[in-house]
């Protein structure tokens, strides 16, 4: 991948998916980007808007269960953006922005409901919530355990050929195990998206993993941030 | 709907809300013991150092007689006071206004779950009125119970996720419990789509506009999902859901309804409390309370719960204010605008809400001019939040340590749920121990 001179973050339906704050995590890649010298731009993309297809990155959220319908029907209308986020962007998605990105959704009373099918992934739902918090050890070498806050029930399971984001130590995560190791999962990893149920901002508490997301789309390796109160905050819940 | 509402507000004497008189309470001997119980048990815990003692108290009420609220409330005139943001306050103000009718039973000190509720009834066994504040999350429970005359809905935002469920759901829940008391006169917040999901669902509603400071959780439609269409003027949706013309509003300052324009003299600081007095003087006036007597009472409230007080210590004077999700700062922000040194106190415990990510929905940026000092159990939260935000700050777990860090003179300190009483009791146990 080329680096990019000036790097566009993709909001997407902050409106719709907003529940859980992950908007914090274009802040966070946003500023990143910057303290290194780098140009960056959020653009928010809500359910008015027609998306944009030329950003680097596009990042989904946590929502409610009728937003999330809402949402993934949304995604489905605008295919163009469907192929950027296949072909050319890097996508981070979260908790309700994960499961629309997959196959299919099943809700409480046993209706299915089409993904984006962008991930081959399917999500039922489970007999309970799961909610607290998280630790898992990240697959992406170099990134180190992943802490977060799961709020879900959705249980995830992750066809043959696809890659968990990490190995639960703590909490919930996908709800499902590989099925060689039975290791518990949580999130997916793919060339092109990160998907994970971890709020936090996920990215707020795991600066390794928004790191390697901007080297993803600069194509070099970034130098280190030193931001007060990080490791205080990693220590709390690590 | 709107139309009832108004004619609801015009002849208070007629309205549902007056037709059940009060009367004495014949609790029976059992409930009338489980009260001596429940008040003896706070009693203890006061004389303790345990705490006010409403809640163990109510606890033990409840505990010897599940009936207990239910016959504390026969023959009463009830407001219910809930919402998410504003249910301390507003339910000061009401009870302030309904004073100026009788004597009047009020969770003062903000217990909202049924216990508060018991115990407050129990405290004042021969108050006519009774103003509860009520968690939203027992609103439907303790509305079965009580038979309100009158429900103040304030707004519903995001609060407490991990404990709480998705607003959406909230919201609906709601709307069947007050679809089951008719005769209760509903005063609803008509700019917030959420509170009018809801309160479309009752008999009688009184609409009142008192604003919505944030909208992040009101974007999409909490009837069929889709997005919400916002003017100058309102909201709407195309499935039809709208908001409702207006039985009161807010003109300079004044709070008006179509016959009569009241003076909103209130000492609360901020736009908020100009909402929150508004809802108040609607309760009131439903309630059959003559309305330029309650207009002159809200004057009374001052200090509600230790917020908003002004607390002097060495050379700085504190004033404590409590915020506690997004919403609640958004509020807030008209009362921080002088740039004054600010000491922002995070804790995540079980009644703040375990996930910190709420951070990440206030609007930090705005207070690049202040002195900013993170502290509480979740500091590290905070401070990470507010670099990012562009703040240069400092971060001191320990609060009273962090008020070291600040400059002499007035300070505005924040905090969210635990760590406002936390603060407070520290300060109060500073100065006992200094005397």
């Amino acid at each position: 991948m080329s680096a990019p001179s000036s790097v566009t973050i993709g909001l997407l339906l902050p409106d719709v998916l907003g529940t859980y704050s992950d908007a914090g995590n274009a802040t966070i890649l946003a500023q990143r980007l910057r303290w290194r010298g780098i140009p960056a731009e959020i653009q928010t993309i809500t359910a008015r808007d027609a998306p944009p297809t030329g950003c680097e990155v596009y990042l989904l959220g946590g929502g409610e269960d009728t937003a999330q319908l809402f949402a993934a029907d949304w995604l489905r209308r605008h295919s163009e953006l469907r192929r950027a986020m296949e072909t050319s962007a890097v996508t981070l998605a979260v908790c309700a922005g994960l499961q629309i990105l997959g196959q299919s959704m099943t809700d409480t009373r046993g209706k299915h409901y089409a993904g984006l099918g962008l991930l081959d992934i399917t999500t039922a739902p489970g007999r309970r919530r799961s909610v607290g918090e998280v630790i898992s050890t990240c697959a992406i070498p170099g990134v180190g355990p992943l802490t977060g806050f799961e709020n879900h029930r959705g249980i995830t399971t992750l066809g043959p050929g696809t890659t968990a984001l990490g190995r639960v130590v703590t909490g919930n995560g996908n709800g499902t195990t590989e099925a060689a190791t039975r290791h518990r999962t949580e999130g997916v990893l793919t060339e092109r998206v990160i998907g994970t149920y971890l709020h936090g901002p996920v990215l707020a508490r795991n600066p390794a993993l928004a790191d390697h997301i901007l080297e993803r789309i600069t194509g070099h390796p970034l130098p280190p941030l030193d931001l007060p109160d990080q490791s205080a905050l990693r220590h709390t819940y690590l | 709907m709107s139309r009832l509402g108004a004619m609801v507000v015009r002849t208070p004497g007629a309205s549902p809300a007056a037709l059940s008189p009060p009367g004495r309470r014949r609790l029976g001997w059992w409930t009338g013991a489980a009260v001596r119980a429940g008040l003896a048990t706070a009693s203890l815990s006061r004389r303790l150092g345990l705490g006010a003692g409403s809640i163990i108290g109510g606890r033990v009420t409840l505990a010897l007689d599940r009936q207990a609220l239910r016959r504390l409330a026969t023959g009463r005139r009830v407001v219910l006071v809930s919402g998410t943001n504003g249910k301390t306050t507003t339910s000061h103000l009401v009870a302030a206004a309904v004073r100026t009718a009788g004597p009047v039973a009020h969770n003062a000190g903000g217990s909202n779950m049924a216990d508060g509720a018991v115990a407050a009834l129990a405290e004042a066994q021969d108050a006519d009125y009774a103003v509860l504040e009520v968690d939203e999350l027992h609103l439907t429970a303790v509305a079965q119970a009580v038979d309100p005359a009158v429900v103040v809905l304030l707004n519903l935002t995001r609060d407490q996720l991990d404990r709480a469920t998705e607003v959406g759901a909230i919201a609906s829940a709601l709307g069947r419990a007050l679809a089951q008391h008719p005769r209760t006169v509903v005063v609803a917040n008509a700019d917030d789509p959420m509170v009018v999901s809801a309160a479309t669902q009752a008999g009688h509603s009184v609409w009142v506009a008192a604003g919505a400071s944030w909208l992040g959780d009101a974007t999409t439609c909490p009837r069929c999902g889709r997005t919400l269409t916002f003017t100058d003027t309102g909201w709407e949706c195309e499935c039809g859901l709208a908001r409702p013309t207006p039985d009161w509003w807010i003109d300079a300052g004044k709070a008006c309804t179509a016959d009569a324009v009241l003076p909103l003299d209130i000492r609360l600081p901020g736009q908020v409390n100009l909402s929150n007095a508004t809802m108040a003087l609607a309760a009131a006036r439903a309630l059959g309370v003559p309305a330029d007597r309650a207009a002159s009472a809200l004057r009374e409230v001052d200090v509600v719960a230790g917020r908003y007080a002004v607390v002097r210590r060495g050379s700085q004077d504190l004033r404590l204010l409590l915020a506690k999700n997004p919403a609640g700062w958004a509020g807030m922000a008209s009362m921080l605008s002088q740039p004054r040194p600010l000491l922002v106190i995070i804790n995540a415990r079980e009644a703040d809400g375990r996930d910190t990510s709420w951070l990440w929905d206030v609007a930090f940026e705005q207070f690049t001019c202040h002195h900013v000092v993170a502290s509480g159990e979740r500091a590290a939260d905070l401070g990470v939040r507010l670099s990012y935000a562009g703040l240069n700050h400092q971060t001191v777990p320990d609060p009273l340590a962090a008020l070291a860090a600040l400059p002499p003179g007035e300070i505005d300190v924040v905090a969210n749920y635990t760590a406002f009483h936390q603060f407070r009791r520290r300060l109060s146990r500073e100065r006992t121990a200094t005397r």
